[in-house]
């Protein structure tokens, strides 16, 4: 069943947001990893960008795709991308994606991303679905999250 | 500790559970506190409540983050979907995203829910499940719900509406059938053109479906190209969007989807190209390449450019566009550009050859992704015409380069040099100069294959060898140039010696033959030697005992030294070695005579073959011994599949030789089989083994055994212990089908006689699993008697893999006729349960047509569980190949 299903191809297969110390404050996989092989990804991936010269390209490449990542202060944003996908595309995505975190958490900081971090997730949500670009509007989304939170 | 007081009980707030662990100060710590959390989360979920579900969840999903394994809450999940609130639907939904994927099959259960959520009259909830069935959609599920992501998305609520966009697109990847459903809809997403979300997922479902089915790629080419150049139109020439805008670009995110789109509809469309040309070249040249967002643009306009039919004229402007960023200072553009000239290479070459000098710089970056994308490009880009520049500036960049770079770089070299290798001057050059800078990152097949193209190069073998004694001198510590120069140095010694074959721009040296076996005494008791290397200066040695005769005794001193390796085929050959120095001088000089030239063009066939092809080569030289006849000198390594198979060959060619009892036969049968654990390793061995009898049969010995002993040389890089197990084979057809073969050995070898025990005890066949049910597993082990191959003892061990002990526990085995079985009591009747204290069982089996027949077993296996019966049946076909 699943082997007609088509490869999916320029799609973003997970985003992970960890700190310097490799500690993942986010993991989103829009691909099925076994849970050991999302261990063995988050530990990978924070080694291939923790210590990369700042001077170096964002984009590194991991197994057969590439990850695409921006650090921010002490964390790292990280997407994981089709080998032919548009890098310079994703570095705009996870800058406004942390300018939504930014706007709504008003001055985001690590603490903030711990102690909520089911409402990161909920704000990822409305940004990326199936591993593709859901809206675009800083504003759009921030709206939507204030209509979300008056339902709690 | 009273529950009031324990801060873990579940009336733990979210936010304190994360302080406490948090506050930890170790690892254990962490972990005790999380143990408690969870005990009282467990507890909570085994009684039911329903008060702190979603907050025990969201504790869990912390929990999960941390790495901490949290499947017991998975039912959770499925409860809180099905409850009626928002806050708890949404945690619900959030851990089913989290904690389980489309392969569970907790999921189905969710698919109800799903499906009411679906058609839930609060618009919030009929988002969360759109947003969860786009995350985890299995193809069960996609066919169960896609006609309700259907008519959401015709729905009129606009959230909604680019969600279940999305939704459909992870559907048509799970089940690309039922792309057609979604043409129409996906099209009329196209015209909310306010709503750039709704705009971008329509873009991305149309992007989906051209590439799911040619039926809807054709539909939107006919129907949305238009309105697709429209939108990009509009969003290009939008004046100043403050919700849209980013560094003074309005959505470049929408460019770049649009862009993207336009790319699949216009590959091989001459007319919808047409109509792109405009608003591509409007884009081209005027989005602004100082910011990031602009560079995106630009650079998906760029690679849109080139794979729709665009006209010339913006072909180059496109080019030039990656010329531009080639020069930027930023490594990101820098890589994109690289990344970008790949995909040019196809359209246009010579533009991107314009661009040459800057690539090879690029090869020199301190980036390693630029390097790898540049020195990838680079590859492309060499042709007849500048392959001798760019290989020197590649080479003079080996020595300055990182260490993690040398491989790539030089597996790259040595591909360009291999492709345009005509000039075998230039070639063998080029690879010496390779293997001087970088020779410990050269792999094997490339250097193998230069040792077929030096034997290949007749008037060469002298330049080549002296070049080879000069590099050793300064480089000896590339273990695969010691390689190349021990082998050249073996075959060609006297023409180091006597200087014969020099060329104009060759320094004359001087070099005696004590000169030649110094170096190849240091590599043999060089400490970094590996074994490989230290077998082919033995090899090396016993050929220069003939072509040296003055240094003779020094050699056999060398060589004697090592039988007390505790390599034992280093040990092995050092004494066989002795032994033909010492007994055998008659045949020496013939046994070590230089190999014949290695036929080039069936060992790169070899190489590029696949197996079965390998195979049926190998049969065909069984009837026809022509060049290829050669090829075992050769060096591929062929999979280790053909080996059984070619093993049944050299059984039944053994036969017949053993009939007609020729002695010199078994002679070379025991020099290239029984004593040599090495080379068998893929398949190469047994090969040669076929291939040497059947040339034996009709040639005559000598070139036998040159053949032998050159595929011993070469293919001993394959020697390692972990293919000992197959020379047991090897070894085991040969004694067995040449019985007084085994005597001659032991003469020749002079007292040896271990040397099919020896490696017995090392070489077990590899255990199988017999038989394997959901309770019970059944492994056998085997061994063999020396001197009986008929019989093989078999070790039988029975491990109860149920909760359940199992009682009057029976094995029985069924054998076809021409094999004899002898089972032994078990070692007991009772079998525990979980793994406890299998059982073992032995049994013997005589197969009276060895190496004809193979085997297969029926068993059975009764025993009682709670005093009922049960029984398991099965057959075992997977005995290892040769075995039996």
């Amino acid at each position: 069943m699943d082997a007609a299903s088509i490869n999916p191809g320029e799609q973003i297969r997970f985003i992970l947001l960890q700190n310097r110390q490799g500690k993942t404050r986010l993991a989103k996989y829009y691909v099925p990893f076994e849970e050991s092989e999302k261990h063995k990804v988050e530990y990978e991936v924070h080694r291939l960008v923790v210590n990369r010269d700042p001077k170096f390209t964002n984009f590194v490449e991991f197994r057969t795709h590439k990850v695409i990542y921006r650090r921010y202060a002490g964390l790292f944003f990280s997407m994981c991308v089709d080998i032919t996908d548009n890098e310079l595309a994703y570095l705009e995505c996870i800058h406004l994606f942390v300018e939504i975190l930014d706007h709504f958490f008003s001055n985001v900081c690590e603490l903030d991303l711990v102690f909520n971090f089911h409402k990161v997730y909920l704000i990822l949500d409305e940004f990326i679905l199936a591993g593709e670009l859901q809206e675009t509007s800083k504003k759009a989304i921030i709206e939507r999250l204030g209509e979300l939170e008056k339902l709690e | 500790m009273d529950s009031i007081m324990n801060p873990f009980s579940s009336g733990t707030r979210l936010r304190d559970m994360i302080r406490a662990i948090r506050a930890c100060k170790t690892a254990a710590e962490e972990r005790g506190v999380i143990r408690k959390e969870c005990a009282a989360i467990r507890t909570d979920i085994n009684e039911n409540g329903a008060n702190y579900r979603h907050r025990n969840l969201a504790k869990l999903m912390f929990i999960h983050m941390l790495g901490y394994p949290t499947h017991f809450g998975q039912m959770e999940c499925l409860k809180l979907i099905a409850s009626a609130g928002f806050p708890e639907k949404r945690i619900g939904y959030l851990g089913l995203m989290l904690l389980l994927d489309e392969r569970q099959e907790v999921l189905m259960l969710v698919t109800n829910s799903l499906k009411q959520d679906l058609n839930h009259s609060n618009k919030y909830i009929v988002g969360l499940a759109v947003c969860a069935l786009g995350n985890i959609c299995s193809a069960e599920m996609a066919r169960d719900l896609s006609p309700e992501v259907e008519r959401l998305l015709q729905g009129r609520d606009l959230n909604i509406k680019k969600k279940a966009a999305l939704c459909s697109i992870r559907i048509i990847q799970k089940v690309p059938d039922m792309a057609e459903n979604f043409m129409s809809p996906a099209a009329s997403l196209l015209n909310e053109k306010k709503h750039h979300g709704v705009l971008i997922a329509g873009v991305q479902l149309c992007t989906e479906l051209c590439k799911a089915s040619v039926e809807a790629l054709e539909y939107l080419r006919k129907n949305c190209t238009e309105v697709l150049v429209r939108i990009l139109k509009d969003v290009s020439n939008s004046p100043y969007a403050p919700d849209y805008d980013i560094a003074g670009i309005t959505d470049p995110f929408l460019h770049i989807r649009a862009l993207r789109l336009m790319r699949t509809l216009g590959q091989g469309d001459a007319d919808s190209s047409d109509l792109m040309n405009d608003i591509l070249a409007q884009v081209a040249t005027k989005t602004e390449s100082n910011k990031n967002a602009g560079n995106a643009i630009l650079y998906e306009c760029v690679e849109t450019i080139m794979g729709i039919e665009a006209t010339s004229g913006l072909r180059v402007l496109a080019i030039n566009i990656l010329g531009k960023f080639l020069s930027n200072r930023d490594n990101n553009i820098r890589y994109v550009a690289l990344n970008m000239l790949m995909k040019a290479v196809s359209v246009d070459v010579q533009a991107v050859q314009r661009h040459r000098a800057t690539i090879l710089e690029c090869v020199k970056d301190s980036d390693a992704s630029i390097r790898k994308r540049a020195l990838e490009l680079v590859f492309l880009l060499v042709n007849d015409t500048n392959v001798k520049p760019l290989t020197k500036e590649l080479i003079e960049y080996l020595e300055d380069s990182d260490q993690e770079f040398k491989g790539d770089l030089t597996t790259k070299i040595c591909s360009i040099v291999e492709k345009f290798s005509f000039d075998k001057f230039w070639y063998i050059d080029q690879m010496l100069k390779v293997l001087i800078k970088a020779g410990n990152f050269v792999k094997d097949e490339i250097w193998h294959t230069l040792i077929v193209v030096i034997s290949n190069a007749l008037d060469l073998h002298g330049y080549t060898v002296r070049s080879l004694y000069k590099a050793l001198q300064s480089s000896c510590e590339q273990e695969s140039l010691v390689r190349v120069a021990i082998w050249c140095i073996g075959e060609y010694g006297e023409l180091l010696i006597n200087n014969i074959g020099v060329l104009d721009i060759e320094e004359p040296i001087t070099v005696t033959e004590s000169d030649a076996v110094d170096v190849v005494e240091i590599s043999l008791k060089r400490n970094s030697s590996d074994i490989t290397t230290r077998s082919m200066s033995l090899i090396s040695l016993l050929k220069l005992s003939s072509r040296f005769p003055p240094c003779s005794e020094r050699i056999r001193e060398l060589i004697i030294q090592q039988n007390s390796s505790l390599v034992l085929e280093l040990q092995q050959r050092s004494l066989e070695f002795n032994a033909i120095i010492q007994k055998h001088q008659d045949i020496k000089s013939s046994l070590v005579e230089k190999m014949p030239v290695l036929d080039e063009l069936a060992y790169h066939n070899k190489k590029s073959t696949s197996t079965p092809a390998n195979l049926s080569s190998g049969k065909t030289s069984q009837v026809t011994f022509g060049a290829s006849v050669k090829l075992p000198n050769g060096v591929a390594k062929s999979p280790a599949a053909p080996t059984a198979d070619l093993l049944d060959l050299s059984s039944d060619g053994i036969m017949q030789p053993m009939s007609s009892g020729g002695d010199f036969v078994h002679d070379v049968l025991d020099i290239g089989f029984a004593p040599s654990p090495s080379s068998s390793g893929s398949g190469i061995m047994p090969y040669s083994g076929v291939d040497a009898l059947l040339d034996l049969l009709s040639i005559g010995a000598t070139p036998v055994q040159n053949d032998l002993l050159a595929s011993n040389s070469i293919s001993t890089n394959q020697n390692n212990l972990s293919s000992i197990p197959q020379l047991e084979r090897s070894s085991s057809v040969s004694s067995s089908s040449a019985p007084t073969g085994a005597a001659l050995s032991v003469e020749l070898l002079g007292g040896l006689t271990t040397n099919s025990s020896i490696p017995e005890e090392y070489a077990p066949y590899p255990s199988i699993v017999a038989y394997q049910s959901d309770t019970l597993i059944v492994t056998f082990s085997f061994s063999k008697q020396p001197g009986d191959p008929q019989k093989t003892c078999i070790k039988a061990t029975y491990t109860n893999v149920s909760p359940n002990v199992y009682t009057d526990f029976l094995f029985q085995a069924a054998v076809p006729k021409f094999f004899q079985l002898k089972l032994d009591p078990a070692s007991s009747n009772i079998l525990p349960s979980s793994g406890n204290g299998p059982i073992t069982q032995s049994m013997v089996v005589t197969n009276s047509q060895q190496g004809q027949r193979a085997l297969a077993m029926r068993l059975r296996i009764s025993y009682k569980v709670d005093n009922q019966d049960k029984m398991e049946q099965g057959q075992v076909n997977n005995f290892p190949d040769g075995l039996l």
